[in-house]
């Protein structure tokens, strides 16, 4: 059963330049206690996504246009009033970032920082709000919870508080976590930890998780499925091991050669060009000008997310497979 | 010198002070007068926290090094010499000013117009008299209380204004940062002493007056100060994550974004004390300050100003008080951006 459920969602951004459609159409949907890989370069759309999800796009200028839809135990989250998403944020739905070094308030002890976050959704008195947060620490692989509850967050390295990022978005056991590349920042040993104890925490809490990030790597090491975003859209959905054995869609099969392969050295692969801007609107597929593959049907009108059992891709080599050239 | 060693001292010329003016503290007991309480409340209450400081810098062993932004500031600022003297002449002046009944050798507005006009400073009178024979020093003493007060009150009233309006036009954005930043462009467009001088006309001088004019002119600053680190600190990962958790915008504000603004807001409305008090003296030394015969710098300062020949003491000490103070300010100021300013403290 899916736990959040994303229709069609399009946020634009009302700029000076025109309107930018940082997310135009996304669907997915996460089952409870799964983790869905949110994969894509910057600028495709992924954190914008999560944060739509959450209803923290700042309008004006961002817009989550009317026809969207996120559902969410079976409620609604884009028609809620601002309380009821207080509620959710946090409570049932939590985020952690990408910088740890500056996603705590560096003037306020980490210990405040987690009570903080509990007694927003609870009305536990102070002592027992305090064994709970030494409990969190504790899990959440900070020995000597006792003193490092009065720290602030500059007496403590990257992943520590990537760490107590991660106690506070855990305080109140969501059902949804969004990781937003929530290692990106971190050097890989540390980064192989914070992973071990989001899968770990997974488990115990039994909650599912969006997994934002650009890192193939880590979406090999984390995901059960993975959902690859390109310029707004979702161009390719699949089980993580499908996705790695057997891509279907030329971006993803780009990505996947522009990951290092320490066993074949030589130059690295890129995907020639670049990212086309949110502003410029093309009728066909988006990866069109930089796809090796390209014919005049890709130019002309854009691919539908085309499902075939679990999987699912964007692109019209689904139709005419004679057209891929080979490299 | 042996730890606790000042504070016992401290204690001690305080006591000695009560003791000396017994008569004075009597006769506050007996009237009741405001003043005088607040001085007797100034002495008991410094004795015993100097006695207490000592006591506890002999007994307790020096506290564990602190981490938090407080105790790094206050490390850094004890590294900066002169920001240290500048606070140690206000503690000082500020300490005259509440114990002023004490202290002051005569009554301020006790006039001698004969016999005791214009004289020279001497161990009677340790600043000389003015044009009416009133001591100067006791002049002094008694326009402190007035000068300071207005200083500080009239800046409580700047920084409180200037935070409100700078942090609800930074947090809510759009048209009401629009009109409320126009609102300040306009105040700023009045030249602010002629603005002082045409309210003070209209209006009959009055210490309550003066502060209301002086706060309500002088906020503009700090609301263009607290609306632009409100901007900044709107976009700072860790408001986003708060956010995420579920907070209120009001928590945000209050616990996430009011805390970080606190140290530029202090150190601009340490130096504004020091223009509040110039401009007092500026009013005052114009006739349209403080009503006479009513001691403050600025007025001390515009009696003596028609007898600089005859009697350069009248406008000299109340002068080189202003001076002090000012510079204090100044220098309390500039050690304060220095120490809490997060660029400059590793």
């Amino acid at each position: 059963m899916s736990v959040l459920s994303v229709r069609d969602l399009r946020t634009y951004f009302h700029t000076d330049d025109g309107e930018a459609r940082a997310v135009d159409g996304v669907s997915f949907d996460l089952a409870d206690g799964e983790i869905l890989a949110l994969v894509g370069e910057s600028g495709c759309g992924k954190s914008v996504t999560s944060l739509s999800i959450l209803g923290l796009i700042s309008t004006p200028p961002g817009e989550i246009m009317t026809g969207s839809s996120v559902q969410f135990g079976g409620r609604e989250l884009l028609e809620a009033s601002e309380d009821e998403m207080c509620q959710v944020r946090g409570g049932q739905i939590a985020m952690i970032f990408q910088e740890p070094m500056t996603s705590l308030n560096p003037v306020m002890r980490v210990g405040e920082q987690i009570s903080e976050a509990i007694r927003a959704h609870s009305d536990d008195g102070r002592a027992s709000v305090r064994t709970r947060v030494l409990e969190l620490l504790e899990r959440v692989g900070i020995s000597d919870a006792d003193s490092r509850y009065s720290a602030y967050p500059h007496q403590l390295s990257g992943g520590m508080r990537q760490r107590v990022m991660i106690a506070m978005a855990l305080s109140c056991k969501p059902a949804v976590l969004i990781a937003d590349e929530p290692t990106t920042a971190l050097d890989v040993t540390i980064q192989a930890q914070i992973l071990e104890l989001l899968r770990g925490l997974r488990e115990e809490i039994g909650m599912a998780i969006l997994f934002v990030t650009h890192d193939l790597g880590v979406v090999a090491e984390m995901a059960d499925r993975v959902a690859v975003m390109y310029a707004g859209r979702i161009v390719e959905e699949a089980p993580v091991a499908d996705l790695f054995q057997r891509p279907r869609h030329p971006y993803t099969e780009g990505l996947l050669r522009a990951v290092p392969d320490p066993t074949a050295p030589g130059r690295l692969m890129s995907i020639p060009g670049a990212v086309p801007s949110p502003i410029e609107r093309t009728s066909g597929c988006r990866f069109a000008p930089r796809c090796p593959h390209v014919w005049q049907r890709c130019h002309a009108t854009e691919p539908p997310l085309a499902a075939d059992g679990p999987t699912a891709v964007r692109c019209w080599l689904v139709e005419e497979p004679e057209r891929r050239q080979d490299s | 010198m042996k730890p606790g060693l000042k504070w016992y001292l401290s204690a001690g010329l305080l006591l000695a002070l009560g003791v000396w003016r017994r008569a004075r503290v009597a006769d506050t007991v007996v009237s009741g007068d405001v003043a005088g309480w607040i001085a007797l409340a100034t002495l008991v209450f410094g004795v015993a926290a100097c006695a207490a400081l000592g006591v506890r810098a002999r007994l307790a062993p020096p506290a564990a090094i602190g981490h938090s932004w407080w105790e790094i500031g206050l490390r850094q600022f004890k590294l900066h010499r002169s920001a240290v003297l500048g606070l140690q002449i206000l503690l000082l002046l500020s300490l005259a000013t509440l114990l002023t009944p004490l202290l002051s050798p005569f009554d301020p507005n006790a006039i001698d117009p004969v016999a005791g006009r214009l004289l020279t400073p001497s161990w009677i009178h340790l600043m000389g008299t003015d044009h009416l024979g009133r001591d100067v020093l006791s002049r002094v003493l008694y326009g402190g209380r007035i000068s300071l007060s207005i200083g500080f009150l009239s800046i409580l009233i700047a920084v409180t204004l200037g935070v409100v309006v700078g942090a609800t036009a930074g947090y809510l954005g759009g048209w009401v940062d629009g009109l409320l930043m126009r609102i300040v462009d306009l105040f700023l467009s009045f030249p602010r002493l002629i603005l002082l001088l045409t309210i003070v006309a209209v209006f009959p001088p009055s210490v309550f007056l003066i502060v209301a004019v002086l706060g309500l002119t002088g906020w503009m600053g700090v609301a263009r100060l607290v609306r632009g680190q409100v901007l900044s600190l709107r976009e700072r990962e860790y408001i986003q994550a708060a956010r995420a958790l579920g907070f209120r915008s009001r928590r945000i504000m209050a616990r996430h974004i009011l805390p970080n603004v606190l140290t530029p807001v202090i150190v601009a409305a340490t130096l504004g004390i020091g223009n509040a008090i110039l401009a007092e003296a500026a009013l005052s030394f114009l006739g349209l300050g403080v009503a006479p015969p009513t001691a403050s710098w600025g007025n001390v300062i515009s009696d003596g100003s028609r007898f600089m020949v005859d009697g350069w003491w009248i406008t000299s000490f109340p002068g080189l008080a202003v001076v002090l103070t000012v510079m204090s300010f100044n220098l309390v100021g500039d050690g304060l951006r220095d120490a809490l300013d997060p660029r400059h403290s590793a």
